[in-house]
């Protein structure tokens, strides 16, 4: 295989453990939301935890984006 | 068309003298740096020129800035953390700023090149690991030894633990960097669209009004990313201060 196509591929692969990311992300936000709609007083709070807990989760999807923009621009 | 990358292009305004082969050139991304620091000291300094007992506009911007950042201070690294409040603040202040700047059309997003980024998350992750041994001594190695782990998996954790906290400050800039890169990509592609569709004829036109409506919505989201990102920054800042402030504290 030409080699250029084969970075190309690996770059397109690399971008699929966003999507991990996504679903992490979206379980945080669903499950704080349905604790902030149980609990109002409580949730602010929480907000704080809420966003390390995003952080946390979306930077393993930017460790994907990393690998894809390396193979992409580095490699 | 304008290619959606071109507004990342540094632009060298006029060289300030040379370092070796390195030509240390004013750029529009210090520009635009400036800039941001000049909003936030006119901001600061125009709120506390007179202050009164009953805060004004201005004077309740800065209070709302201060009682915001202060808060998320000690809710995360503690009472102990306020020493670093300068630090953190002028980290989210900055964020903010430049990144607000960068939204209005045709001005130049600092914090969509990594190197910046990166700078800001290495002062950070240096700031914690010289402060933490300062205040520790070898006690700062508890950081990586969490309490409550059974002996047989200890070494296994211990790696991980040394592993997640080498990768902070790459995690820590890419995060802020791949979000407003992408932010303004996204943005500009979507503003192509809008002359490429207009482009048509009268069929165009009508058809133009959806990117167009697309575009403000987007901008609207890209106005809560950069706040977002300003203060995940932030609280991320906190939080390893926090590991410097009470290693072995998790």
């Amino acid at each position: 295989m030409d080699p250029m196509a084969a970075k190309y591929i690996g770059a397109g692969i690399a971008c699929i453990g966003m999507g991990g990311a996504g679903v992490g992300v979206g379980t945080i936000f669903g499950n704080y939301l349905a604790a902030a709609l149980r609990n109002p007083s409580a949730a602010q709070g929480q907000f704080g935890n809420l966003i390390f807990g995003f952080a946390v989760t979306e930077a393993l999807g930017i460790f994907s984006l990393l690998i894809a923009l390396l193979l992409l621009f580095a490699l | 068309m304008a290619d959606p990358i071109h507004q990342f292009q540094i632009v060298n305004y006029f060289s300030l003298g040379k370092i070796g082969s390195v030509n240390l050139a004013f750029t529009n991304s210090a520009l635009y740096m400036g800039i941001a620091v000049g909003i936030i000291a006119a901001l600061m300094l125009g709120a506390t020129a007179q202050r009164q007992l009953v805060p004004g506009r201005m004077q309740s911007i800065a209070e709302l800035a201060y009682e915001f950042i202060a808060d998320t201070i000690r809710n995360t690294a503690g009472e102990g953390g306020m020493k670093f409040f300068p630090l953190v603040f002028s980290l989210f202040m900055f964020i903010l700023v430049s990144n607000m700047v960068g939204l209005i059309p045709y001005n130049f997003t600092v914090a969509s090149h990594l190197i910046v980024t990166a700078a800001l998350a290495v002062l950070v992750f240096l700031t914690v690991v010289i402060y933490g041994f300062w205040n520790n001594g070898v006690h700062f190695f508890k950081v990586f030894v969490p309490s409550g782990v059974p002996v047989l998996i200890l070494p296994l954790v211990v790696m991980l633990e040394v592993f997640s906290f080498l990768i902070r400050p790459v995690s820590h800039s890419v995060r802020l960097f791949a979000n407003m890169l992408a932010g303004h990509i996204t943005l500009k592609v979507f503003a192509a669209f809008v002359t490429m569709v207009g482009g048509l004829g009268i069929v165009g036109w009508i058809g133009a009004t959806l990117p167009l409506a697309l575009t403000i919505a987007l901008t609207a989201l890209e106005l809560l990313v950069a706040f977002l990102q300003a203060y995940v920054f932030t609280i991320l800042t906190c939080i390893y201060l926090n590991d410097a402030l009470h290693p072995g504290g998790h």
